[in-house]
């Protein structure tokens, strides 16, 4: 390293000296390094897109031909090797709406005292420090806790409720990041007209900070409800299940989910090889669904990044 | 009436305060109930049998609880995927950051956010149907569902982590200082070994932390592609189970309240320390080593 460094200076001194030929050669030594080590560079974000294009392109190759009416508006049937998947996406869109429901709210109000009233301290170093390791904990130790204390504890029982409350609770540090991100994008000119004006805190945080920050906070829901769609080990203790025809009554009734399903089938099914058709239309539909979401939110965001 | 008013913006404030304590009731609430489901099974084994024991037969009397198997995997299939997502991610991020144009840009990083979002249950499936047939023939092993396979469906998955925090920190470095770098005479590739990224190390640091939490913290893609058994590695062919695939895999056949149930709790005790250490190590690292110039994370 040392040595490294003397060799570098000494270079830079000879330089200084050398004749105007050589120090165009060393030069362009130097930016053909560059030139190269910058193709490396490249080709790791090339990498980078080629994985997901071959992710998407190797799903929609295999599975649209398995998507069809029928495989989006019927229950699955003769052991699930034939019919659709219509429990599946009424419960995953259930359990994700369900999680935003109660994350969104949490999230905002966490996201306004951090960011509009709390002054850096030592509780909001503490709120932080939980939010960063809640962001942290391992989706199937959310589904351990989910299990614990709303199945059991609270006695809810495997149920959309459950699954619903464990997901809030990963989606949470999520929704909480990009509302205070919102809210850290509305100019403080805003506020201060407010309070000019002779509105006080919260009236000036419900009529000011909150609409203009409105629509950054969509993105974030919309983030957090693709994200808890795709989870499947936080509910699998929770709220999914192997098997029901049915569409839920309740809250309370268990579910079938997309990822769960797709999970089962490729593992445990009843035929895996024979259902590798529905399994490849199963996660098709997934992926559509959260990358959608996903893109939505990616457009919106970077138009409203534009705009200001 | 000015008195009731303070009174209503002071009693606001508290109720935003109670709220933005959810997080912290959520975390301890975790904490408490792995602790009260996962101790009692140290009734039937010791913390060190239950640590270092290499036999895991959960179902058999008297049962074996050692998780030794399952963290060595945990830890072999984060080191792996880190071999290659740190140099990826980072990589990937020194280019978003300092050499794309913004056009490219534009189309580059939503593609990485892309892939951040990708079902971990979608890359598992293809794991198990595509890269583990493909392993299986061109290496000729015995199976294809493995460490090595693992690794690389882990590395996809914290790719996209390392990449978007470190672009961060890499774009947050102050623009006076790469100037003063190219001013010097110094190519835009030596400004950017030389003072970009020393000056946004501990935002890069944090993000290979984080990185490589996903990866141990991950669940549906060692369930899925790891192979399952529970034996230390012979090599970075042999299947294996990491704690999180062991929790996922047995907990839906366990009788509630038995051993075992204990047991994978415990499981779960083990893991969320782990996590917690990566996670407070990354905290600190990004608060203690402040990132040069004006900007910070």
């Amino acid at each position: 390293m040392a040595l490294e460094a003397t060799a570098d200076r000494l270079a830079s001194a000879a330089e200084l000296g050398l004749s105007e030929r050589l120090r165009v050669r060393i030069k362009t030594r130097r930016q053909r390094r560059q030139k190269i080590i910058f193709l490396l560079f490249r080709l790791a974000a090339v990498i980078n897109g080629a994985a997901l294009l071959s992710v998407l392109l190797f799903l929609l190759a295999k599975g649209w031909r398995a998507i069809s009416w029928t495989f989006l508006t019927q229950p699955p049937y003769e052991a699930m090797t034939k019919g659709g998947i219509l429990p599946c996406i009424v419960g995953t869109v259930a359990l994700g709406l369900g999680a935003i429901l109660v994350a969104l709210p949490i999230g905002v109000i966490s996201a306004v005292y951090l960011h509009e009233y709390a002054r850096e301290g030592r509780a909001v170093r503490l709120i932080r420090l939980g939010i960063n390791n809640l962001a942290g904990v391992p989706s199937v130790v959310f589904g351990l806790f989910g299990l614990a204390f709303f199945v059991v504890w609270l006695r809810l029982g495997v149920s959309i409720l459950s699954g619903a409350l464990t997901l809030a609770a990963l989606s949470l540090p999520v929704i909480i990041a990009s509302a205070e991100e919102a809210f850290r994008s509305v100019p403080d000119t805003y506020r201060e007209a407010s309070y000019g004006l002779g509105a006080t805190k919260a009236q000036t945080v419900f009529r000011v900070v909150l609409p203009t920050a409105l629509p950054g906070i969509l993105t974030g829901a919309i983030l957090g409800l693709s994200r808890a769609a795709g989870e499947t080990a936080p509910i699998m203790f929770t709220a999914a299940v192997f098997f029901r025809p049915d569409l839920p009554h309740s809250l309370l009734d268990p579910v079938m989910a997309l990822p769960y399903h797709i999970f089962v089938l490729a593992t445990a099914g009843t035929n895996i090889e024979l259902t590798r058709p529905l399994q490849y239309g199963t996660a098709l539909v997934l992926i559509v669904l959260v990358l959608g979401l996903n893109l939505v939110a990616i457009l919106y965001r970077s138009r409203l990044r534009r705009q200001r | 009436m000015l008195r009731r008013q303070q009174y209503r913006e002071k009693g606001l404030e508290v109720g935003f305060l109670l709220v933005a304590l959810a997080s912290i009731a959520t975390l301890a609430g975790i904490m408490v109930f792995l602790f009260s489901e996962g101790l009692p099974v140290f009734k039937s084994v010791s913390v060190r049998g239950f640590l270092l024991g290499r036999l895991w037969y959960p179902t058999s009397t008297p049962p074996d609880f050692g998780i030794l198997p399952m963290i060595v995997a945990s830890l072999l299939v984060m080191i792996g995927s880190s071999v290659i997502a740190v140099p990826l991610g980072v990589m990937t991020a020194i280019f978003l950051a300092e050499i794309a144009s913004s056009r490219v840009r534009e189309v580059v990083k939503p593609m990485v956010e892309l892939l951040a979002a990708l079902p971990s249950v979608v890359i598992g499936f293809l794991g198990m149907i595509v890269v583990a047939p493909f392993l299986q023939e061109t290496l000729g092993i015995p199976t294809g569902l493995n460490l090595l396979n693992a690794s690389l469906m882990l590395a996809l998955m914290s790719v996209p982590t390392i990449a978007s925090i470190s672009e961060d920190a890499i774009f947050s470095v102050p623009a006076s200082l790469k100037e003063a770098s190219l001013a010097l005479g110094a190519t835009h590739w030596e400004t950017i070994g030389r003072v970009i990224v020393p000056s946004s190390i501990s935002g890069i640091s944090t993000a290979v932390i984080l990185g490589m939490s996903r990866a141990i913290g991950e669940t549906m893609v060692v369930l899925m592609v790891a192979g399952g058994a529970a034996l230390i590695p012979a090599s970075i062919f042999s299947p294996v189970r990491p704690m999180t695939a062991s929790i996922a895999a047995e907990m839906e056949e366990t009788p509630f309240g038995g051993a075992h149930y204990h047991a994978l709790f415990a499981t779960g005790i083990v893991l969320f320390l782990i996590t917690l250490v990566f996670n407070l190590v990354a905290d600190y690292v990004s608060h203690r080593f402040r990132q040069a110039g004006e900007a910070s994370l």
